[in-house]
Formats: C-alpha cells, sequence, structure tokens
C-alpha cells in the first residue's frame, strides 16, 4: 500500500497527488510514468510523473478526471493508501545539449513538463517553455514552470492570461520571432501533440511528443499501448512514451483511445448506482 | 480406504472417464470444466497400472516423477504417501495435473496406451493434489536451519515459484520480486479461472509464505531496481522473467481498435477480471463474432474467453491442419465441444476496419500442406485467389511470445540470444553475470510450465551449490 501525503485540486478537474513510493524515487527520471491502481478492483492507469523527492521518497503527479478510475483517485484523501504503484516505468526524455529547446505542456503536461525543462537547462540548454491552457483559470504550477526554464510563455485560448492562443501558435510566433529552434518537446492531450507536430513540421524541427495510449500492464507484456510509427509499431509503454511528432500516425492512436468510450459511460453509472465513498 | 481394489490381471483398457460440466451449461460460465476424480474413481483409475519395471511413463515426464509409485499408493489407497511421492519431484502437481502435455509426454508413452487408454497420470496427478489441498490439509515441509544467505528471485511464474520454495527449504532467505500487482505469471494472468482455478495458486503462494518467502509485488526489476542493486543486497538472483512479448502476425489492420494480442486479452479477463465489468474497472469489448489467430493453448484459452464473454460466434483461425496444433488435446476437444467453430489451413491476410479504425472483418486466404520442415510440420503455403472475408467485431492474435527485453536492455552485461533470450547453462542455470541464474521461458523462450519448474528446480540446486561452498 502506498500513502497519500499531498492532494490538492490545483484547477478545475486538475488534480496533483503526492504519493510515498521510495523504491520509484531511486531510478526516477523526467518523462517516466507510474501505473497506479486505487484499489484491487481498479484499472491500471498510467500517470506521468511531474516530480520525485528523492529525501522523503514521494512521487507527484497530476491528472484530469476522466473516467471511473481517475474518479477513484479523485475521491482519495490524504492520508489514505492507494493498493499499486508501479514504476519508473517507460524510457526517460532524452535530455542532452541541442542548444535551444521549447518545452511545451498542457493538460497534466503542465506540471510533467517541469522535471523536463530542468534536465535540458541543466545540459546547458536555452529552455524556452510553453504551457497552455483554455482559459486562464484551468493553468497551474505557473512558478514551478517559470522557475524550470530561461523564458516561459503562457498561452489560453481565450487569451485570458499570456497570449492568446495554444501551444503551436506560441511556436509560430516564436519562429516568427527568428528564435532558432532545435528541438520541441510536447506533454499534453494526443490533440496537443498532433497540433505542435503539425506546427513544426515545415521547418523540420525535431518534435518529441510524449503518448499516453491505453495500457494495461505497461511492461511490454499485453500490446494494448502498440502505435504505428513511420509505419513500425511500437509499445508506448516499453519503446516510448517519447515518439518522433511526425511520423506517428494520429489515426491509430485515437481510435484506440476511444475503443472503451461506451463502457466508460456503463462504468460511470454503475458506480453512481452503487454507494459512493 | 480399508477396502483395497482388487488389481485385475487382465489390462483394463478405458479410462475412468473424467466428469465434467456440461458443455452447454459450462460455455457461459467461468467454473473449471472437470469436476475431479472422486476417491474411488482415482483409486479405480490408479488399479489399471501395470507397474511397469522399466516405467516409460517416467521417461516421458521432463522432471522424473515418480509415476507408478505415486499411482500405486493411490490404487492402495494411501493418498498421503501418493501426494509425498509426487511432491518429491513436482512443486506443483495441482497445476500441472491440469495444465502439463500429458498426452505428448508420460501417457504418451504409457504402455496401455497401444492397446487402449494410457493411464490418466495427469487426472490421479490433480486428483491427489487436490485432495492434500481440500482434505489432507496442506503441511509445511521440514525446512533446513537458516544459512543467513540471501536469494532473490525475480518474477513468480511457476519457474520463480520452484526456485523460492527449494531455496527457502535450503535454509536460505528468500525475496521474491513481480512487476505486476498479482502474482503466478502466467498461471495468474494467462491461463484462465475455467482451466485452473485461482485458488490453486493461492494455496500454494500461501504455503510459500509459510515457508518464510517474502513476496514483493509492483516490484519492476530493471527500471525500479538494477540486477545490480539486487546483487548488492542478495548472495544470488535468479531470473524467471517469462516470455511476455506479443508477436503479431505484422498485417494490414492490426493496429486496428477491437484487434487484441491474446496477452492482453487474457490479461484484462484473468487478472484485471473485465468479465466481472463493471464491478471491476478494467473492461473488455464484448464481441459478438470474435475470431482467434493460431492453434496453441494460448488460443484455446482466448477463443473460449470470448465464448464466456457472451459472443456468438467464437473462430479459430489456424493455418495448419488441426493434427499440427499445439495445444493440449484435451484443450481442443472442449473447445470443439463447446462449440468453437474452427476455421482450419486458413491464414488471415488483412484485418478490415471501418471509418472510426474500428475491426469490423477479417480477410483470410487457404492453405494447403507441403512437405515437412525441419522440425517435422508440414509447411503451410497459401493458395493464390482463394481469399475471402468474414465479419467479426473482435480479432485476437494468440500467435505466441517472444522475450520481453525490459530487463536485459537496462542490463547489458547479461548475455542473450539473437532472439533476446538469456543464455544459460543447462545444467546449472549459470548466466554470463556471476551470481545471477535464469530459467524457464526467458530462456527456452515460450514453452510449457513443467520445463520452467524443471528449470527452476536445476537453478535452485545450483544455487544452494554455490551458496553452501561460498
Ligand atoms: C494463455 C497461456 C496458456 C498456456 N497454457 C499452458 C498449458 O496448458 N500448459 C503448459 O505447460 N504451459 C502453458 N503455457 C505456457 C506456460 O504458462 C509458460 O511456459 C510458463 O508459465 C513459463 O513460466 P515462467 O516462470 O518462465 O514465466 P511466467 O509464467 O511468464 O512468469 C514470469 C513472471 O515474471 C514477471 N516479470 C517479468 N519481468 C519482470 C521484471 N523485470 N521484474 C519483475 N518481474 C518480472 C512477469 O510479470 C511474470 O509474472 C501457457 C501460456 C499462456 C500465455
Ligand atoms: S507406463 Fe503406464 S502402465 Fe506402465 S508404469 Fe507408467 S503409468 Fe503405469
Amino acid at each position: 500500500m502506498y500513502k497519500i501525503v499531498e492532494k490538492d485540486q490545483i484547477a478545475p478537474n486538475t488534480h496533483l497527488v503526492t504519493v510515498e513510493a521510495p523504491l520509484v524515487v531511486h531510478r526516477a527520471r523526467p518523462g517516466q510514468f507510474v501505473i497506479v491502481m486505487v484499489d484491487e478492483r481498479s484499472e491500471r492507469i498510467p500517470y506521468t510523473l511531474s516530480g520525485w523527492n528523492k529525501e522523503d521518497g514521494t512521487i507527484t503527479f497530476v491528472f484530469n478526471e476522466v473516467g471511473r478510475s481517475t474518479r477513484k483517485l479523485v475521491d482519495c484523501r490524504e492520508g489514505d493508501s492507494i493498493y499499486s504503484v508501479v514504476g519508473p516505468l517507460g524510457v526517460p526524455l532524452e535530455t542532452g545539449k541541442v542548444g535551444t529547446v521549447v518545452c511545451a505542456g498542457g493538460c497534466y503536461g503542465i506540471g510533467a513538463i517541469v522535471p523536463a525543462a530542468r534536465a535540458f537547462r541543466e545540459a546547458g540548454n536555452r529552455v524556452i517553455s510553453i504551457i497552455e491552457a483554455r482559459t486562464a483559470y484551468l493553468l497551474y504550477m505557473e512558478k514551478e514552470n517559470e522557475d524550470a526554464c530561461d523564458e516561459l510563455i503562457v498561452a489560453t485560448g481565450d487569451g485570458s492570461r499570456g497570449m492568446k492562443g495554444f501551444a503551436p501558435e506560441a511556436i509560430r510566433m516564436l519562429l516568427e520571432r527568428g528564435e532558432q529552434i532545435d528541438e520541441v518537446v510536447a506533454m499534453g492531450c494526443t490533440f496537443m501533440a498532433k497540433t505542435v507536430s503539425d506546427a513544426t513540421r515545415d521547418k523540420q524541427i525535431k518534435t518529441i511528443v510524449s503518448l499516453s495510449p491505453i495500457m494495461v500492464d505497461g511492461t511490454g507484456m499485453c500490446g494494448c499501448c502498440r502505435l504505428d510509427v513511420g509505419g513500425e509499431t511500437k509499445f508506448a509503454c516499453v519503446d516510448g512514451p517519447f515518439f518522433d511528432g511526425h511520423k506517428v500516425d494520429w489515426g491509430v492512436l485515437s481510435a484506440r483511445g476511444a475503443a472503451y468510450f461506451k463502457q466508460e459511460r456503463d462504468s460511470i453509472e454503475y458506480s453512481y448506482a452503487g454507494v459512493r465513498r | 480406504m480399508s477396502e483395497q481394489p482388487k488389481r485385475p490381471r487382465k489390462p483394463v483398457l478405458k479410462m475412468v472417464p473424467m466428469p465434467e460440466q456440461p458443455p452447454e451449461v459450462r460455455r457461459r460460465n467461468y467454473r473449471e470444466v472437470p469436476l475431479g476424480y472422486s476417491p474411488e474413481q482415482a483409486m479405480e483409475e490408479a488399479s489399471r497400472c501395470l507397474q511397469c519395471k522399466n516405467r516409460p511413463c517416467v521417461s516421458g515426464c521432463p522432471v522424473g516423477i515418480n509415476i507408478p509409485g505415486f499411482i500405486k499408493a493411490i490404487a492402495d489407497g494411501d493418498f498421503r504417501k501418493a501426494i509425498t511421492v509426487l511432491k518429491h519431484d513436482n512443486t506443483l502437481p495441482a497445476v500441472c495435473g491440469r495444465v502439463c502435455p500429458q498426452s505428448e509426454q508420460c501417457q504418451a508413452r504409457c504402455v496401455l496406451g497401444k492397446k487402449g487408454d494410457p493411464v490418466a497420470i495427469g487426472n490421479l496427478e490433480r486428483f491427489i493434489a487436490d485432495w492434500e489441498r481440500r482434505e489432507g490439509g496442506m503441511e509445511v515441509p521440514e525446512l533446513a536451519p537458516p544459512t543467513g544467505k540471501k536469494v532473490a528471485v525475480v518474477g513468480s511464474g511457476p519457474a520463480g515459484l520452484t526456485v523460492a520454495a527449494d531455496c527457502v527449504r535450503n535454509g536460505h532467505a528468500v525475496t521474491v520480486f513481480e512487476a505486476l500487482h498479482q502474482l503466478g505469471g502466467v498461471l495468474r494472468y494467462g491461463i484462465p479461472e475455467f482451466r485452473m482455478p485461482k485458488e490453486i495458486l493461492d494455496a500454494e503462494v500461501g504455503m510459500l509464505e509459510k515457508m518464510g518467502v517474502e513476496f514483493r509485488t509492483d516490484a519492476v526489476i530493471g527500471p525500479m531496481l538494477s540486477v545490480k542493486d539486487l546483487l548488492g543486497q542478495f548472495d544470488a538472483v535468479y531470473l524467471g522473467l517469462g516470455a511476455g512479448l506479443p508477436y503479431f502476425m505484422g498485417i494490414p489492420g492490426e493496429n486496428l481498435a477491437g484487434v487484441y494480442s491474446a496477452n492482453e486479452y487474457l490479461t484484462r479477463s484473468n487478472l484485471m477480471k473485465a468479465y466481472l465489468f463493471p464491478q471491476y474497472d478494467t473492461p473488455i469489448i464484448r464481441g459478438r463474432r470474435v475470431a482467434v489467430i493460431g492453434g496453441g493453448n494460448v488460443a484455446m484459452d482466448s477463443a473460449r474467453t470470448a465464448l464466456r464473454l457472451g459472443a456468438e460466434d467464437v473462430y479459430v483461425v489456424y493455418r495448419r491442419s488441426r493434427k499440427e496444433m499445439p495445444a493440449r488435446d484435451e484443450e481442443i476437444e472442449h473447445a470443439y465441444q463447446e462449440g468453437i467453430d474452427f476455421h482450419l489451413l486458413r491464414e488471415p491476410t488483412r484485418i478490415l476496419g471501418d471509418d472510426h479504425g474500428n475491426v469490423v472483418g477479417m480477410e483470410v486466404i487457404k492453405m494447403r500442406l507441403g512437405e515437412p520442415d525441419s522440425s517435422g510440420r508440414h509447411r503451410p503455403i497459401p493458395i493464390p485467389g482463394t481469399e475471402y472475408a468474414i465479419e467479426l467485431d473482435v480479432v485476437v492474435s494468440a500467435l505466441g511470445n517472444g522475450a520481453n527485453s525490459l530487463l536485459t536492455k537496462l542490463t547489458p552485461e547479461l548475455e542473450t540470444n539473437r532472439r533476446g533470450n538469456i543464455i544459460a547453462d543447462p545444467e546449472t542455470a549459470a548466466t554470463s553475470i556471476k551470481r545471477v541464474y535464469a530459467g524457464g521461458d526467458i530462456v527456452r523462450g515460450a514453452a510449457t510450465v513443467i520445463l520452467a519448474m524443471g528449470d527452476g528446480r536445476r537453478a535452485a540446486r545450483a544455487i544452494h551449490e554455490y551458496l553452501t561452498n561460498s
């Protein structure tokens, strides 16, 4: 069992959780994820780490409530224990010295991009971070992001904070202002990963996206998370989660992601009908 | 058990049939299909054994169980003795009695098989192990005095569990590290309840816990702790990682939604209990028409799971003929009885999808058998122009498994072969790293429970020898 030491709704529908998992901390690197089960009946759900603390042996991740399993985690309180946490899984993000790197985060990625930006910066890169949200009150961890990069660009769809638009618009703005971008890393929902990749395609800027298809074991055993990248089948859990955004077949990714929409609804209805904690 | 059955002079050619749930009932439930012999039935079957002097059955058993010995004890009604004899060579008899390919191993060599039915060795093994669990009371075996040495076992499949059992008996402290949240490897996530009830596995694991084995779930070795880390904390390390990497055919449409690897399909159903959705949270697509590609145990398990998930039509698509199917005879038989539709000598050429990326069908081509290849199996050859399509909602690809490289990729000093299997000495299980041993499917490629167990046994012996002499 793994104790929740901190839990906070940091923006509407966006939650930050810190859990005691001393063995996961040991080797955690930017971009890696854990698989979590709240109780014995839960699904195994991957969450990308947005931080870890070697001293107190805790990991932190940010997530949106999207279905029954994430709801269960939302229903947990500080001090509760959860059933299973395994990791760190996935190949860590390569954060060598390349020059100027843009780190873009949306949804859960606003948190998850922080360690990536920090690592790029520590490797001697100039790091421009972009965080995006539909509107100002959906943003979070602005300070953490600011501290992790050389320049932070905030983008909101309605222009209520920072520039108007999303990460792709921010990247276009950077290019227009003459920025020499050597690499873009995007962490967020599938739609964001796709639109960022589209924004850098013409200029052929190396674009690495973190993808989060549905997973079960997360160790390469089941193949649930397979994707088509450059005509080859890859497993996001062991070959990823980072892939060349210009080579990903987005159709395959979204179709596989939508495979259980109906069950997800049934499951939520079932949990409402039952006794809620 | 005072009354002893008489040993007939003339061999009895017919096997005592195994009572089973009727096919029309069991095809919609998850309870075990065979119901097990009664003591009387077991004694009657055991008394068919001729107690051959040259013991051909024993030479067919990969771990050399004293088969006539335990069968004689059953015939005599001495069940305690029977289980003792059996357990001398087999740590998991309740499992092996159910899943071993007896009809290719011990039973294939039984003398009675030449004229009639072989002795039902598997059924008897299962009977006596179940008797012990249910009535006899499982006794904690005697343990050697603590040696102060520590052994780490990575993976809790049959290979790992056997190493754990043998090492703890020899007085070493054992910790088992398992990546998943539950123990048992394929026995937990792959083989379904209707073929091997999980209660059996729970009892075995419970026994090991009583013997002092420490189990650590959620412990993925490689990413979380390295082999080197383990070597720092333990005197010896055993790798029983299994063959956990599903193969796909590489045909168009394999990444459509509704296409599963058998590993995923069975893991969702068995480990995550998707068949109890929504009481359990993990969903599974309950197809109306399901095709399973392959002809092994994994394919039979997937097809019969599809039926139990409510499918109306379930097809097994296999590119050779029934004779070449690698699954256990009993499983193929059961699948036929339950109404699985076998499309033999057919090979999928592509999987068909709709505009939303969901499976709607599969195109297959007819095959014929050519000359036997080096393994003696006839090579299937496609017959051009014979393609046709079948309508489907779910496709399960059960083509077998290769070596998962999660640990080996992070452990470059560990020598592997071209296919990614760890290279280990067949006698001592020693790998290229000192104090690190390996066995089971990660060394052999996808094989069997009994071979994994045999590997574990040999490794435990070598580990014990090393720890005693060091
Ligand atoms: C569906 C199915 C049906 C089968 N039916 C039969 C049958 O009827 N008869 C038969 O004899 N054989 C059958 N087999 C084959 C048999 O199950 C295997 O040969 C056997 O289980 C291999 O045992 P193992 O101990 O080597 O590995 P496994 O049983 O595969 O166990 C390996 C364990 O190691 C864990 N692991 C892997 N990597 C790590 C890591 N880095 N850190 C921690 N843990 C790790 C895995 O999670 C797993 O739990 C079947 C297989 C399948 C998939
Ligand atoms: S070969 Fe058959 S009859 Fe002979 S000892 Fe073995 S089980 Fe008995």
